[in-house]
């Protein structure tokens, strides 16, 4: 073949490219869309129950993943740091996932069970107050609001929609679940939730 | 992965790589730049050539193509081919756990006949300890042990529980839960007796408050003792000392009385080694030694 063929029909060029750009992804990500391990939640991992669903919505409403990744990658120093790395079985009930790109913060994936609820609430009004050092702003505001029950419950029906398997009891008590629980009270529920299933510290 | 899967990454990596060869030599052309055509353009005379790649640029590309062959081979990339050298990441991983704890082992050994007492005084161990010290428990008692209101200040000699070794041990492999209920006083009560309090620490009041307050301390006594020093079996504070775990202020007295409280040091059993606990109670006596604090 001729480059000139190519280089003079723009058409043609542009669907060479696509293919030659695509190839990568289709050998890499498609396989992953329908292996087991990727897509089948690792042992112990279950849905968001109500109240820890509202508060992950504030973690990214909030945008904490900003600055916290929610990801242990297999090196000896953040497996001491943070415990055993994630797997990806962990994260089928995230949408979208919280991994994150930056870490000014520490890694969050497995702080659940780390500290205790007093701690959290205390640190998220003014992390200076715990932490000195901390330029972690606070968030004193989600005190004074409440999760909306309705809403939540119209977001698990969505999720069941999707394939999460919620049961017909979760759904119907979401609402109540949440009754009087503040976007405070939801975060540091998920906080508390993050990564207990899997943290397997006793093993290390 | 399946055989289906597996059998459509490795077609579409080889395939890819055969289209790779055939578009390099298909568009290369000959090697003799002399022979070079034109592509028709023409300026002002100034013709535009159509001279073949030159051919190290060429032999660039064929190098990359027998890396990645090379790479297909001792690296895992085909489909479920595992590659001839048997590298996994997570095998990678695990070996390297490995390898640290063989480390840590032989780090710790040297410390294994010392007591703490005599740790405290080791300064490679207590180097360790504090890094220990900022990884596990700066969050909460600060990184130089200073605490937080609610977090006890470590520094200090005033002690919620006792701080012998063994007890020290003790807190960090199991936790502590200090519990200080609500007693369902009533609204006048509870002023008077955080008046009362803060009279046991040293502040003048009322003749009123402190008649009072020494007749409804008897429901306080059975945890925090008769004359108001603390029980360090329950991680009952101190009232008397003016050292405040919860703040000093008359409101946060009056919470306190009101809804009850519960202090949480959690356990690191399943965090830390025994080694590690040894090291980290040594360290805390480090923190609260005389010596250490006036050198501060
Ligand atoms: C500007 C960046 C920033 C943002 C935004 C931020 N954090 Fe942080 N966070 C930090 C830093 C830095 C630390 C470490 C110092 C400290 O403990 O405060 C931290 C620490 C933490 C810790 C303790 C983790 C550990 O293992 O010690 C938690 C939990 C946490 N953040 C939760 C949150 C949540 C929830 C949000 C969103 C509501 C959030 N953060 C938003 C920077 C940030
Ligand atoms: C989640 C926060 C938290 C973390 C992390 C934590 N502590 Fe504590 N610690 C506490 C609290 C709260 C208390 C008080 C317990 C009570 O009131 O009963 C306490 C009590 C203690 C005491 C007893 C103090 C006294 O006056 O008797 C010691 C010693 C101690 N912690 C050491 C440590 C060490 C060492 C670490 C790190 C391995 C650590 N703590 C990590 C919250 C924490
Ligand atoms: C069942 C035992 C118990 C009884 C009864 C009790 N306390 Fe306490 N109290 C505690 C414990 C344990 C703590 C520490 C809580 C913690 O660890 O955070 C505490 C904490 C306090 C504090 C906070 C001290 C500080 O340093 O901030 C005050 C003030 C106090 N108690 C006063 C009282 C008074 C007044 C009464 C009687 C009306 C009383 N307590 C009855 C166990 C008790």
């Amino acid at each position: 073949m001729k480059h000139e063929t190519i280089e003079k029909n723009s058409a043609l060029m542009g669907v060479l490219i696509a293919l030659v750009i695509s190839v990568a992804g289709i050998a890499e990500i498609v396989p992953l869309m329908f292996q087991a391990q990727t897509t089948q939640p690792s042992p112990g991992v279950i849905p968001y129950p109500a109240v820890e669903l509202a508060g992950r919505d504030v973690y990214v409403s909030e945008g904490c993943y900003n600055c916290h990744s929610q990801m242990i990658r297999p090196f000896v120093s953040e497996s001491l740091r943070y415990g055993p790395p994630s797997l990806a079985g962990e994260s089928v009930y995230d949408r979208p996932f919280q991994w994150g790109s930056k870490r000014t913060g520490p890694d969050l994936a497995r702080v659940g069970g780390r500290y205790t609820d007093e701690w959290h609430l205390a640190h998220l009004i003014n992390p200076r107050d715990l932490v000195p050092e901390s330029n972690m702003p606070g968030f004193p505001w989600l005190q004074d609001k409440e999760v909306d029950g309705e809403l939540i419950t119209t977001k698990m029906r969505a999720l069941r929609w999707l394939g999460d398997p919620y049961t017909d009891e979760q759904i119907a008590s979401a609402s109540s679940d949440v009754e009087g629980v503040t976007e405070m009270d939801a975060l540091i529920a998920y906080l508390q939730f993050l990564g207990v299933a899997n943290n397997g510290r006793a093993q290390q | 992965m399946s055989n289906f899967w597996s059998i459509f990454v490795i077609v579409l990596v080889v395939g890819n790589i055969l289209g790779m060869v055939w578009l390099l030599f298909s568009t290369s052309k000959g090697s003799d730049v002399n022979e070079a055509e034109t592509t028709g353009h023409e300026w002002d005379g100034i013709k535009e050539l159509n001279n073949p790649l030159p051919r190290w640029w060429l032999w660039l590309f064929v190098l990359t193509i027998v890396y990645a062959v090379g790479y297909l081979y001792f690296y895992p990339g085909l489909g479920s081919y595992e590659g001839s050298l048997g590298w996994s990441q997570k095998g990678e991983f695990e070996q390297a756990i490995v390898e640290n704890n063989a480390r840590k082992a032989e780090f710790y050994a040297e410390f294994k006949e010392m007591d703490i007492p005599v740790l405290a005084t080791s300064a490679k161990a207590m180097e360790a300890a504090e890094r220990l010290f900022g990884n596990n428990c700066s969050t909460c008692h600060g990184s130089g042990g200073g605490g937080a209101k609610g977090f006890p200040n470590l520094t200090d000699d005033d002690w919620l529980y006792n701080n012998d070794p063994a007890s020290l041990v003790a807190t960090l492999t199991n936790g502590r839960a200090g519990v200080m209920p609500n007693l369902n006083l009533s609204p006048s009560d509870v002023t008077v007796m955080a008046y009362y309090v803060k009279h046991l620490a040293g502040d003048e009041v009322s003749e009123h408050v402190q008649l009072e307050g020494k007749k409804r301390f008897a429901t306080c006594a059975a945890c925090h003792g008769q004359d108001g020093t603390g029980n360090k079996a329950l991680g009952a504070p101190n009232l008397t000392d003016n050292v405040w775990l919860h703040g000093s202020r008359i409101a946060d007295i009056e919470k306190i009385l009101r809804e009850g409280k519960r202090g949480n040091m959690p356990s690191f059993k399943s965090i830390l080694s025994q080694d590690e606990i040894r090291l980290l109670s040594a360290y805390v006596l480090t923190l609260s030694s005389s010596e250490e604090a006036s050198a501060e």
